[in-house]
């Protein structure tokens, strides 16, 4: 019996500290594992007895890369719990402040993380060697994301102007001319990006996901709509857990999720465009047409693609709402705190984000569950890796590690974000 | 002429979110020219690239929370010729030293299904608990600008320029109306250390402290202004417990209201 086992001990170009094995034998593999060894950080604990106002800026730190949609998740939930409904400016405040975190973190992984594996180069500052001009386009671009979150949001990571119920200060009409300027180049750019990545050579892989994503009401969702799937779930976010269950498994700190009695689905772009491609701009519509993805793409080396047409999308959404903004009376609704629980589920860059709070009468957490997009997603890129490794069994140790490590960052995993669910790996081989 | 050796860098990640090691990536318009500059020889958000040590230059983001990473900074420490810490995690313990205030083995049981699973450290320190460091970037997370700052000053062998003062001064400079004596709003600023540019107060909302405490700041003063504002002794205990709530004068500060 020959035994082959390929091992990347610190994967790079990821959001997080993470590791991955893969054994076969015989020519089959076995057993693919992500493992993550992020140290636990308790977030769920440490929220208990905190106020229900602290939740945004607390459950930001669970992760720099995309803190908006911890702060927006958080919103809605304790917003969910308290029963006032956002609307009318400010609820397209919060899209536009979601339209720059989508731009900016995507663009982030296109450029950066993700590109140089199809074009051979060991990261993106190598990459600019012999591609200055298509690097710094990815950095202008990442720019435009940024902007509109340190607008809106008062800096680039954890914002500091999210609350629940609102903002703590709602922008001048006048303020957000030079961004709409700044996006409107931002959008050439990405429409440029949507070809590039369409030119990358793709392995011809495909898999049989069960996506899952929110389903907007003929809008492109960010943090509204009902979470529904390519299998007819159909939930509204308070039947989260009748439908989802998480397991504590040995292999990886992770806490794994699964939708009960089927097993791992997947969530991020792949999923969001599968359930709601028809909702996008027509813009975004024709590039993703003249890019070949179909009506879906189960195929997730081309995620890339799909990632560069929700940018595009970002960038015409922002537009869109900053042409018809009205400046609104208050900045934020008033609140008033009661006994209840409260449920939402937004799409995080990388995908679904889910929280839930139970609140006591004076306002504070009683109890906290934070479900991040990585932990959803994990058993599905362990899924990939075994379906995908067994027909690269043949190449050198080096090419098939490589493709293996590219096989993860597909999916954009955000290592810190699924930290504080994930158990410390406790074997690390020394 | 031969360009001389370019220092070699490296960035290093204990228990943190990522954004610290991300402003180095958010200076879009920085980012290629310090490349050109400096050699990244360790920096895996970015590369799989790596270059052995030793370095010149290393940057710490993250709180040492478990065995291991207490071993591991010491073996960074030696192959640093500098070592700088970015955040408040790795400069005072993060959001997650919040556990030195609690049981961790209650923390561990809330979060996981198998806390025998479970391996960390019954507290959360900073960087500086464990080894010298050279210098300190407060923030959470850093500004961009003063990491910009922090790599030029190394470059150019001189001390970075990052002012000890509090909050106020940035507010004052900034010309904003401030929003304690304005509208009655709490805020830390007075005992702040600055950084961030005064952004909260610019946004109509007090400052809550993420870039951790000023030198010789007079919290107990400030404290009698927030309870004349309203703030009974749970509320101040949580306003000084959050990003920097291992910092000192953080930590002696909401001791003083936990009863």
């Amino acid at each position: 019996m020959t035994v082959k086992t390929i091992k990347v001990d610190q994967l790079a170009r990821v959001e997080g500290e993470g590791a991955l094995k893969v054994i076969a034998r015989d020519g089959v593999v076995q057993s693919a594992e992500l493992n993550i060894f992020e140290p636990p950080r308790f977030f769920e604990a440490f929220l208990r007895d905190r106020m229900y106002t602290e939740a945004p800026d607390i459950t930001a730190r669970i992760c720099g890369i995309c803190p908006v949609a911890y702060q927006m998740s958080a919103v809605h939930a304790m917003e969910n719990a308290l029963g006032v409904a956002v609307d009318g400016p400010l609820r397209e405040l919060r899209r536009l402040i979601y339209c720059g975190e989508w731009i900016e973190s995507h663009t982030l992984h296109i450029y950066m993380l993700h590109a140089p594996d199809f074009l051979g180069y060991e990261g993106a500052i190598e990459m600019a060697r012999d591609h200055a001009d298509i690097v710094r386009r990815g950095l202008d671009l990442k720019r435009a994301g940024n902007s509109i979150i340190a607008l809106l949001g008062g800096r680039e990571i954890h914002p500091i102007n999210v609350r629940v119920g609102g903002f703590y200060r709602a922008p001048r009409r006048r303020e957000l001319q030079p961004l709409a300027e700044e996006l409107k180049r931002a959008r050439d750019w990405a429409l440029a990006t949507v070809r590039w990545t369409a030119g990358f050579d793709f392995p011809d892989m495909e898999r049989d996901y069960e996506f899952v994503a929110l389903r907007g009401d003929g809008e492109y969702p960010f943090s509204q709509g009902r979470i529904a799937s390519s299998r007819g779930l159909d939930i509204s976010a308070a039947e989260y857990d009748e439908h989802f269950e998480e397991t504590h498994v040995e292999h990886s700190t992770a806490l794994h999720a699964h939708i009960k009695t089927r097993g791992p689905y997947l969530t991020g772009p792949l999923a969001r465009y599968a359930l709601n491609a028809a909702s996008l701009s027509p813009l975004a519509r024709e590039a993703a047409r003249e890019a070949g993805l179909g009506s879906a793409c189960a195929n997730p080396f081309r995620s890339i693609i799909v990632r560069a047409v929700e940018v595009l999308y970002a960038c015409d959404e922002a537009l869109r709402i900053i042409a018809d903004y009205e400046e609104p009376e208050r900045s934020a609704v008033d609140l008033d705190a009661r006994a209840a629980t409260g449920y939402a589920a937004t799409e995080a860059p990388r995908g679904m984000l889910y929280h839930r709070y139970q609140l006591t009468a004076d306002g504070k957490i009683a109890d906290a569950r934070i479900v991040p997009p990585t932990s959803q997603n994990q058993p599905s890129i362990e899924e990939d890796l075994k379906t995908f490794a067994t027909a690269w069994l043949d190449l050198p140790d080096d090419a098939l590690r490589h493709r293996c490590e590219q096989t993860i960052r597909n999916h954009d995993p955000c290592i810190s974000c699924a930290t504080h669910f994930l158990r410390l790996e406790i074997d690390r081989g020394g | 002429m031969e360009r001389a050796r370019r220092p070699k860098l490296a960035v290093w990640k204990f228990a943190s979110c990522d954004g610290c090691q991300l402003s180095l990536l958010d200076c879009e318009d920085e980012l290629l020219e310090v490349a050109g500059e400096i050699e990244i020889a360790h920096f895996l958000e970015a590369t799989r690239a790596t270059i052995q040590g030793p370095y010149d230059l290393s940057l710490v983001e993250g709180s040492v929370t478990t065995a291991h990473d207490a071993a591991r900074i010491q073996e960074i420490r030696k192959q640093s010729r500098f070592l700088v810490t970015i955040g408040a995690c790795a400069t005072a313990g993060g959001i997650q030293a919040l556990r030195n205030f609690a049981d961790v083995r209650e923390y561990t049981a809330i979060v996981y299904a198998r806390p025998d699973y479970i391996q960390t450290l019954a507290t959360s320190t900073a960087i500086g608990d464990h080894v010298k460091v050279d210098f300190e970037l407060r923030g959470c997370p850093i500004s961009t600008r003063q990491l910009i700052e922090v790599i030029s000053a190394f470059l150019a062998g001189r001390k970075p320029q990052t002012p000890p003062h509090s909050v106020c001064v940035e507010c004052k400079i900034a010309g904003n109306l401030c929003v304690m004596v304005g509208h009655g709003t709490p805020c830390l600023g007075p005992v702040t250390h600055a950084g961030c540019g005064a952004v909260c107060p610019a946004y109509n909302r007090g400052c809550y402290g993420c870039y951790g405490p000023m030198e010789t700041p007079n919290t107990p003063s400030l404290s009698a202004g927030l309870s004349k504002l309203g703030m009974d002794d749970d509320a101040l205990k949580r306003i000084y417990r959050t990003f920097n709530a291992n910092a000192d004068a953080f930590r002696k500060e909401s001791e003083r209201h936990d009863r």
